[in-house]
């Protein structure tokens, strides 16, 4: 399998909403103080959009204007693929309570939302973006499905893609069966040939057999690790750290990614 | 709108088996039936707990099937309907020959859905515990996901080849299709199951219902009297493989509108691309195709954009179909159960009809009303497309050949 390279990388969390700051803690190094946390303002959505649309399109949007902008990527001519293992879980939230309480006092707003796609469409929108984007899901694994699926795209149609994963936190009742806590977005700008001599290569195939995900080294990611979309975490400490080394993330308990990152 | 570069062709993928679920019964001749009678199997709403004056593709018999003991912590509509479907046409065991040849961990699953098993947690909802918890017997974790309906296949069928959910709305399971050839191109399995399931639920019948676009009556694709989508349940399955069969996944084609979430583009250029695409990769041109099975629901919308877009791109000859009033829009299914209406066609020569649809809204012009088809014609043809436009602006069209 041809190897992908590693264009760019975006990430938000409320404490550290951007990849050079996220990239710090997870080597374990002292973060900088982060200005303006809070609500991520990506500036491809008008600011009525913004001030409506859920957490989870903000954080998506966010990380994925990071990406493109830190490759100096055009976000209109990108292939997306965006992972998320539950979507916006406030939305799912709000949603089930009115279905149970008066369902039809359900507003279309909050449905629009509420479908798994709304960060892959309001991206397209915001960035004016024609391109494919599909909106994945794979459980405990859905970053590394996303991965796949990226990797896949970038291979088959030898087109950079750029992959986005988000997960949000449970709410209300949905915490009697959902343990997500925190909210968490990354992005990458996987390309079938490096931009520059800083990108990082990742071979890849997969691996049958059980596999667990690598033990979390930061603190900065082992706060995260009740979060959704945690199974991306060991790969993006990976990526923090500038050293070659081999991962495998689990895709499910019977097969894994094999991932070895060097030097593009 | 940016230069988009053209996809190579690719190698067409073999359809070695194919089982479709939905409001006409069980099974591919249930739907064969159902499309050669041109009957529409739409009925008012009588699904209990939804007080909604509107008609609905209800399979029935789902809540009395028989449920097995393995699965009691996976019990949903959706899963039943997902089980029930897969119980018919031999699916199960041409998978399990796919799984003997291959090994399991060769054989990939990719499932379409929109709404998963988002019934339980409404469900739930109405049913909360006095400290406003999910109660005892609905707290089964996986069921509560996106993925559940996919993590409930794949243990059924006992495959352990990459899984994964696609959710962009109406274009799911086409989507799967296409996510599918990627897969077996790269060699990364050797089989994939490509699936798309949706059942009935609040959340999709009261959502299109606060849109404004559910139709009261069944709904009637680029009728003049067109007044809204009638939603229906639908289980899809196809085994593909590399190699040769009689009904071969040509091409695929993925854009976006870029647009509006739940209106189309005005000119169908996000359409038009993934079409082009979808050609691209399938080496052919637009006036090769025989048969196109139209998304089609009956929104004012939805209906005028696709009409241009026929009139525009397919030969005077080719048949254009819509064939949600016969089994209603079943949303994440509908992309694999039309592209299954497009294998019935190349397979045996049945071109399904548009009913209840008669005659197309005058204001679509005479080339739309040319291409247009109300009715079923046997024949034998070669090449078929499937348009599936959907929900966030996401579009797939695939291309089916023999």
């Amino acid at each position: 399998m041809p190897p992908v390279f590693v264009q760019a990388l975006g990430w938000w969390t409320p404490g550290c909403p951007d990849w050079p700051r996220a990239a710090a803690a997870l080597r374990g190094e002292p973060a900088a103080p982060a200005a303006g946390a809070g609500r991520p303002a990506p500036t491809l959505l008008a600011a009525n959009e913004r001030r409506r649309a859920p957490d989870a399109v903000l954080m998506a949007l966010q990380v994925a204007e990071e990406a493109c902008t830190a490759a100096g990527a055009d976000p209109a001519t990108l292939p997306s693929v965006f992972t998320s293992a539950y979507g916006d879980l406030a939305i799912v939230d709000a949603l089930c309570r009115t279905l149970a309480g008066d369902p039809r006092l359900l507003s279309p707003m909050r449905f629009h939302h509420s479908v798994h796609n709304a960060a892959s469409g309001y991206w397209a929108i915001g960035a004016r973006n024609p391109e494919a984007s599909t909106a994945l899901a794979a459980g405990a694994h859905s970053f590394a499905a996303g991965w796949l699926e990226a990797a896949t795209q970038c291979i088959t149609d030898e087109r950079a893609v750029l992959l986005v994963g988000c997960d949000t936190e449970a709410m209300g009742p949905l915490q009697s069966v959902n343990a997500s806590r925190g909210l968490l977005a990354v992005a990458m700008l996987l390309a079938p040939q490096p931009r520059t001599a800083q990108d990082r290569a990742i071979a890849w195939r997969l691996q049958p057999g059980a596999h667990a995900a690598p033990p979390l080294r930061s603190a900065a990611a082992r706060t995260l690790q009740a979060q959704a979309m945690a199974d991306a975490l060991p790969l993006f400490e990976a990526l923090a750290d500038k050293a070659s080394t081999t991962l495998s993330l689990p895709l499910s308990t019977t097969l894994a990614l094999a991932l070895t990152l060097s030097p593009a | 709108m940016k230069l988009h570069p053209r996809p190579r062709p690719m190698a067409p993928v073999a359809l070695r088996a194919w089982t479709a679920t939905g409001a006409h019964g069980q099974g591919i001749e249930a739907l064969a039936r159902g499309l050669a009678g041109n009957r529409s199997a739409l009925r008012a709403n009588d699904l209990a707990g939804i007080d909604l004056a509107t008609a609905i593709g209800r399979v029935d018999g789902l809540e009395s099937l028989p449920w097995p003991d393995d699965w009691a912590a996976w019990d949903s509509r959706a899963t039943r309907l997902a089980w029930w479907g897969l119980q018919a046409d031999g699916f199960v065991d041409a998978v399990a020959r796919a799984c003997e040849r291959h090994g399991a961990g060769r054989v990939g699953l990719v499932l379409g859905t929109s709404s998963s098993t988002i019934a339980v947690s409404e469900a739930a909802y109405r049913a909360l515990d006095d400290q406003g918890r999910f109660p005892a017997a609905l707290r089964h974790p996986e069921l509560h996901t996106p993925h559940a309906i996919t993590a409930f296949v794949q243990q059924v069928l006992g495959l352990q080849g990459p899984a994964v959910t696609v959710s962009t709305a109406c274009s799911s399971s086409a989507k799967a299709l296409a996510v599918a050839e990627r897969w077996l191109r790269l060699q990364l399995v050797d089989a994939v199951v490509a699936a798309g399931v949706d059942a009935l639920g609040g959340s999709l019948l009261y959502g299109f219902q606060a849109l404004g676009v559910l139709g009261r009556e069944p709904c009637r694709p680029f009728d003049a009297a067109r007044r809204g989508i009638s939603i229906g349940e639908a289980a899809a399955f196809a085994l593909v493989e590399r190699g040769e069969a009689a009904v071969m996944l040509q091409g695929h084609g993925e854009s976006n509108d870029a647009h509006h979430m739940s209106t189309p583009h005005p000119q169908g250029l996000g359409a038009e691309q993934a079409l082009d695409d979808a050609l691209a990769r399938a080496g052919l041109a637009a006036a090769a195709m025989d048969l196109v099975n139209l998304h089609g629901t009956a929104s004012a919308a939805n209906d005028e954009v696709e009409a241009a877009l026929v009139a525009r791109r397919y030969a005077p000859t080719v048949h254009a179909c819509a064939t949600k009033g016969l089994t209603g829009h079943t949303m994440g299914a509908a992309g694999l159960l039309e592209a299954l209406v497009c294998a019935l066609a190349l397979e045996r020569g049945l071109l399904a009809g548009s009913a209840p649809t008669t005659t197309p809204d005058p204001v679509f012009g005479p080339a739309f009303a040319e291409r247009w088809h109300a009715q079923p014609v046997q024949r034998r043809i070669r090449h078929a497309a499937s348009h599936s436009f959907g929900f966030g602006g996401n579009n797939c069209v695939l291309v089916l050949g023999c």
